[in-house]
């Protein structure tokens, strides 16, 4: 280890935003980094939902934050649960709102590239790292198609799939039931057009989020259990639709995701929204579902693991990139913290651990422990029944249709029972207040 | 069978979106041996880019790897875990614009 001739104080894998908001970390403490990119454009193998985390980014990119490039300001909410014929939707709007930002992956990485070499990153792209160099089971550095590179310390932040971390064997392979498969669409509309299907001022960068569930379609009519959830973001002259679900149900029933997404852009509430457009580009990607009980070993001699290499994500409340950019700068503090004693073991970088302990990270990922297997058990009550229900409910309410009201409502009341067993029902009610407690008495 | 047809249509039509830069040897390769025995074929109708089919004559796994979208669903789906799934060669691959 003392004869080795080190490139780098620290080698970062993967430039997403968890290993930008490390390598930054690192460089604004005056020591060298170098961060290794596989493609050729920041930004243009990575995928997500649309929308970007304010809060997170103020934090790392401080004064440059203002020139983030965004398109818009995601600033209201839908939540609506789909049905066969329409939907029941709940929309929390706050106009001076500014907590998500609406902006290409394209333009985010390029953004926060820019930033950091600004900060004193050394940022090596088009370089795909083949496997780790460890001597005397110390990682040393990374191996290149090219080149090795050296440094005492190397974070790993190379996304979900993370060949990194499962080469180390800090992690098993992931099964089926903890993976989300999502795909997207990115449809070209023009401006007006969005503004005017949306509710949308032109005068400000205004943009809205929708959330889907259900999945009551005709081509889907026979599937008993499907945990999906679809989703909407407006953009200056785009709009994303997508959709994920989980990977168990695609395949245990011989699903296509693409085909769950195509009945979502038919769907009568949706089909509107995007009717005339064009698309533009079509995406994949996983979302690692497992949480807090899949979390891998975070931390070896000479490495450090952040982002969705590490599973660090909140499904329910769609965070992702919040996660990856804190968690990066976590990992770049300890490793700083390492350098600085000259240890680079795994006792030493365990700080890693106790930093992300006293963070929302550890702790969220700790109280929804439960959460997405608790929904995904119950998907067929949340995804069809409940929608269903809620249909029936508001029929009676909306419709005319010359019958007793309270005969309507004793009926309505009296289906919940022979529709679905009071076994069932109790099995609802138990997960809906399992997840209730454990969010609410979570750390 | 029908709506299978029609969704594999539909894949094409999206991938014709996307720009790539091909590389010319493929980064997904499934173990012939373990693909014979799968009975599951989970490969051919998970991915969501289309990538792998059956070769009805020899009953082979066919590999479109061109189409790959990186995402890793056929790694962590397939039931005999028998694809060797890296990554295309650097600057190879997907290049997404819009996502």
């Amino acid at each position: 280890m003392d004869n080795i001739n080190f490139n780098a104080d620290v080698i970062v894998v993967g430039a997403g935003p968890a290993g930008i908001s490390a390598a930054i970390s690192i460089a604004d403490e005056g020591k060298k980094v170098v961060l290794i990119e596989k493609a050729s454009y920041p930004g243009s193998k990575n995928m997500y939902g649309g929308a970007v985390y304010t809060s997170a980014l103020k934090e790392i990119f401080k004064q440059d934050f203002d020139s983030i490039p965004y398109e818009r300001i995601i600033n209201s909410h839908t939540w609506a649960f789909l049905n066969e014929t329409g939907s029941f939707d709940i929309t929390y709007s706050n106009k001076e709102s500014a907590s998500a930002y609406a902006i290409k992956r394209f333009n985010l990485e390029r953004w926060m590239i820019d930033c950091a070499k600004k900060r004193g990153v050394y940022y090596i792209p088009n370089t795909l790292v083949k496997k780790l160099i460890q001597i005397d089971s110390k990682v040393v550095g990374v191996e290149t198609e090219l080149e090795q590179y050296f440094a005492p310390i190397t974070i790993i932040a190379d996304g979900v799939n993370s060949l990194l971390a499962r080469e180390l064997k800090l992690r098993n392979n992931y099964n089926t039931k903890d993976i989300i498969l999502s795909v997207k669409e990115t449809i070209k509309l023009d401006k007006k057009t969005i503004e005017e299907r949306f509710n949308l001022s032109s005068d400000c960068k205004d943009g809205v989020n929708k959330q889907y569930f259900g999945y009551d379609f005709k081509s889907l009519k026979n599937i008993k259990k499907l945990f999906m959830m679809s989703f909407l973001y407006t953009f200056k002259d785009t709009v994303m639709i997508g959709v994920g679900a989980s990977l168990e149900d695609l395949s245990k029933n011989k699903l296509n995701i693409n085909q769950i997404l195509d009945e979502v852009k038919s769907h009568p509430e949706i089909y509107p929204l995007i009717e005339g457009g064009e698309t533009i580009e079509y995406s994949a990607h996983l979302i690692p579902e497992g949480g807090y009980k899949k979390i891998p070993k975070l931390t070896s001699n000479g490495v450090i693991i952040a982002g969705d290499a590490a599973g660090f994500i909140n499904s329910v409340h769609f965070e992702g990139t919040n996660f990856a950019l804190i968690s990066g700068k976590l990992a770049g503090e300890s490793a700083v913290y390492s350098l600085n004693q000259g240890d680079y073991s795994e006792s030493t970088l365990n700080i890693y651990v106790k930093k992300l302990q006293k963070s929302f990270i550890l702790k969220d990922l700790y109280s929804y422990r439960n959460v997405i297997e608790k929904l995904c058990s119950r998907s067929d009550s949340i995804e069809v029944y409940y929608p269903k229900k809620i249909k029936e409910l508001f029929e009676i309410i909306t419709s005319a249709n010359c019958i007793s009201k309270s005969s309507q409502i004793r009926n309505y009341a009296f289906s919940f029972f022979k529709d679905r067993s009071p076994k069932e029902l109790l099995k609802d009610a138990f997960a809906f207040i399992k997840c209730a407690i454990d969010v609410f008495f979570g750390k | 069978m029908q709506q299978n047809d029609k969704n594999k249509k539909s894949i094409q039509d999206k991938l014709s979106t996307i720009k790539y830069n091909c590389d010319n040897t493929s980064h997904l390769i499934p173990d012939k041996k373990k693909c014979a025995k799968c009975k599951e074929k989970t490969c051919t109708f998970i991915c969501p880019a289309d990538v792998y089919s059956i070769d009805e004559s020899s009953g082979e796994i066919i590999v479109q790897y061109e189409n790959c979208l990186e995402c890793g669903a056929c790694r962590i789906a397939c039931p005999k875990q028998a694809i060797d799934w890296k990554y295309p060669k650097q600057g190879s691959g997907v290049i997404y614009k819009h996502s």
